[in-house]
């Protein structure tokens, strides 16, 4: 009897994954030329690095063609030699433009190829799954083998369909996912879209997409589609409000509606808008997942559910379409929220040292990387619950944390303190009266804890079922 | 007006928003006449960028090809027979009256505006600065009571929309005194 282990794994699976060998059992292996290539490898490149950390410290890169932080000083400098060349600005203007284009498409094109492979296997970590990994080396081929499939199957155009309109949405709600990136700054020169009403455009544009959703409804011919449609409509149109609101304290704060300037102030003072304005970051993320229509509030579109929402009456790959665009929503409101309340492209004065490039799309995995954790964790809201929190909680609060956020950056604007002072003081400000604001709404809106009691009550009739039932098949 | 890209747009979407607007008047039915109607909204907003108005571009995507299109949508999908023909209209007159007067006006401006002063050379010498700042400085100086009293009217409204809606309570008082049952 001492044989029997102390923990045994619950399923075959789980022996399974355990009886996998380590990192260290994996290097054991490993021959000796390949050791010896390895620490090579690794000498080199750190000597590389330290030679490009010289030349940071050293200054030779500051404003040159090839300081690799900022990609826009290059397309600068091509602007201006093709200048010095006699060609035509237009030209000028058409080529370096084109490759800023194309680098923002090439982010969403990349995220496509490889995103739905990602997502299943970090939601397959958290149900102790392995996820896809049959195609190719890792399953790192799979989203391309789901897309050849979707695009062989066979498009099905339900009977009765408005056919002008049955093909606008698929396309239509590409749009936002790929114009949203335009005026995201990933470092201080590469800055596609830099323009004045930054903020503005980024509602702007993801309010397109609630008409693409309700064109794919009515244009189905089908009930359930016209009803995915609208509870979706609703819930869009109900969930701009806190992010409008959300964005909203972030602009007073800042002063400025220019996206480049917001990253630019929080790199400035070396802090995180989420430190100073929890609320409106806790809003702008759960209105986005609303939004975008991912768990805990993927009612337009749920995934458990058979009927697929607005999309029922789509297949083959303008079905794919709709389900890329979700991929690309998720990447892009991570860009957006990293740019507003995650400081962007700056960490604390890493971005001297680091391409800010690479700074952002970190944070745009992190933020991703808790989509997918609540999509593995959170069951789903109902939809009256869903628009009561948006319209009862999300929007009075937002709108008190506007104004407290007005009258700290007026208060901010005038004083000579020094700013780590008057900003620690609006964070804790903000942080407390959060604290209170949620406890009294809550209180107020009848969700007190331990209103309701816990311990089920058991039933005493006996010819019900329930526990009764079952203890008395148990006894016999 | 000098640059070729600017007269190119200038021309692909002035014609992009005219034929679409007759598209909105000729279409058979209602949700076509919509997403007609959002494309002349969305080829005005580029219009709006050619003439460097940005913040007017982007509230013109935000607030009419964003936010009036999805309220016609609510408003369609209240109506009864909204797919179906919908050519006939008892409103063609006083509608014919109405655009021949708002054309006379637009019109009357275009020939009362002395536009030396807005082309060639003055226009040269202006810059475009952004937009945002001076529309704030507007609203929020030389312009503050139009622009409370319009606020005021839209909390207004908003409220009123409440109200009208709003379930007023059965049993009670109120209620019957009310006497609405």
């Amino acid at each position: 009897m001492s044989e029997q282990p102390m923990r045994r794994p619950a399923t075959p699976m789980l022996q399974q994954i355990e009886d996998r060998p380590g990192v260290r059992e994996m290097l054991l292996g490993v021959p000796v030329p390949f050791k010896v290539f390895g620490a090579v490898f690794g000498l080199v490149g750190a000597l590389v690095m330290a030679f490009i950390g010289y030349l940071v410290v050293d200054g030779r890169l500051e404003g040159e063609w090839y300081d690799v932080r900022d990609l826009g000083l290059a397309v600068q400098s091509l602007r201006e030699w093709l200048t010095d060349q006699g060609v035509d600005h237009r030209i000028t203007w058409i080529i370096t433009g084109s490759i800023g284009g194309i680098g923002i498409m090439s982010v969403l094109g990349g995220w496509l190829l490889i995103g739905s492979w990602v997502e299943r296997r970090v939601l397959a970590k958290f149900q102790i799954r392995m996820g896809p990994n049959r195609t190719g080396p890792f399953g790192l081929l799979q989203p391309i083998a789901d897309a050849v499939k979707l695009m062989s199957k066979e498009i099905v155009i339900p009977f009765g369909a408005d056919r002008f309109l049955y093909y606008i949405p698929p396309v239509l709600i590409f749009v936002p996912a790929m114009l949203g990136w335009a005026p995201i700054p990933w470092a201080p020169n590469m800055n596609y879209l830099d323009i004045d009403v930054g903020v503005l455009y980024v509602i702007a544009i993801s309010s397109i997409g609630v008409l693409a959703v309700f064109l794919a409804g009515w244009s189905s011919n089908n009930h359930y589609s016209l009803l995915g449609a609208m509870r979706t409509v609703a819930m869009m149109v109900s969930y701009e409000i806190p992010i409008s609101l959300a964005l909203l304290s972030v602009v007073l704060l800042t002063g400025s509606m220019n996206l480049g300037e917001i990253v630019a102030w929080q790199g400035h003072y070396h802090v995180w808008v989420i430190f100073l304005i929890p609320f409106a970051a806790f809003a702008f993320l759960f209105a986005s997942t609303a939004e975008i229509n991912r768990t805990p509030n993927d009612i337009g579109e749920a995934e458990s559910e058979i009927v697929a929402g607005f999309y029922t009456e789509y297949s083959g790959m303008k079905a794919g379409l709709f389900m890329g665009v979700e991929l690309g929503h998720a990447i892009l409101v991570g860009a957006v929220m990293s740019t507003f309340f995650l400081g962007g492209y700056t960490f604390f004065g890493l971005e001297e040292w680091v391409p800010g490039y690479l700074i952002l799309a970190t944070k745009i995995g992190a933020v991703y990387f808790l989509f997918v954790w609540l999509r593995g964790t959170l069951p789903r809201f109902r939809l009256d619950q869903l628009m009561g929190f948006a319209w009862k909680f999300l929007i009075p609060l937002g709108i008190i944390q506007a104004f407290i956020v007005a009258i700290e950056a007026s208060v901010f604007a005038r004083s000579d303190a020094p700013a780590l002072i008057t900003l620690g003081a609006f964070g804790v400000v903000n942080l407390a009266i959060t604290v209170v604001l949620v406890r009294f709404w809550a209180d107020r809106l009848g969700y007190s804890p331990a209103q309701h009691r816990t311990v089920p009550t058991l039933v005493s009739d006996g010819t019900l079922g329930g526990l009764k039932a079952a203890q008395k098949i148990r006894a016999t | 007006m000098d640059s070729t890209g600017i007269v190119i747009g200038f021309w692909v979407l002035s014609g992009l928003s005219v034929v679409s607007a007759l598209l909105v008047l000729l279409a058979r039915n209602l949700l076509h006449s919509l997403v007609f109607l959002v494309v002349t909204f969305l080829s005005m907003a580029g219009l709006f960028i050619t003439l460097s108005a940005d913040f007017i571009a982007v509230a013109q995507i935000l607030i009419y090809a964003g936010s009036i299109s999805v309220l016609m949508v609510f408003a369609v999908m209240l109506t009864p027979l909204a797919s179906r023909d919908n050519g006939n209209s008892i409103y063609l007159l006083p509608g014919l009256l109405g655009g021949l007067g708002i054309a006379a006006l637009v019109g009357f401006v275009a020939v009362d505006t002395d536009w030396d002063e807005r082309t060639g050379e003055g226009l040269a010498a202006t810059d475009f600065p952004g937009t945002v700042n001076a529309i704030g400085d507007l609203l929020l100086g030389r312009y503050v009571l139009a622009f409370e009293i319009a606020s005021v009217l839209l909390l207004f409204a908003l409220l009123g929309a409440i109200v009208l809606v709003h379930d007023r309570p059965r049993s009670g008082t109120a209620a019957s005194e009310g006497g609405d049952d």
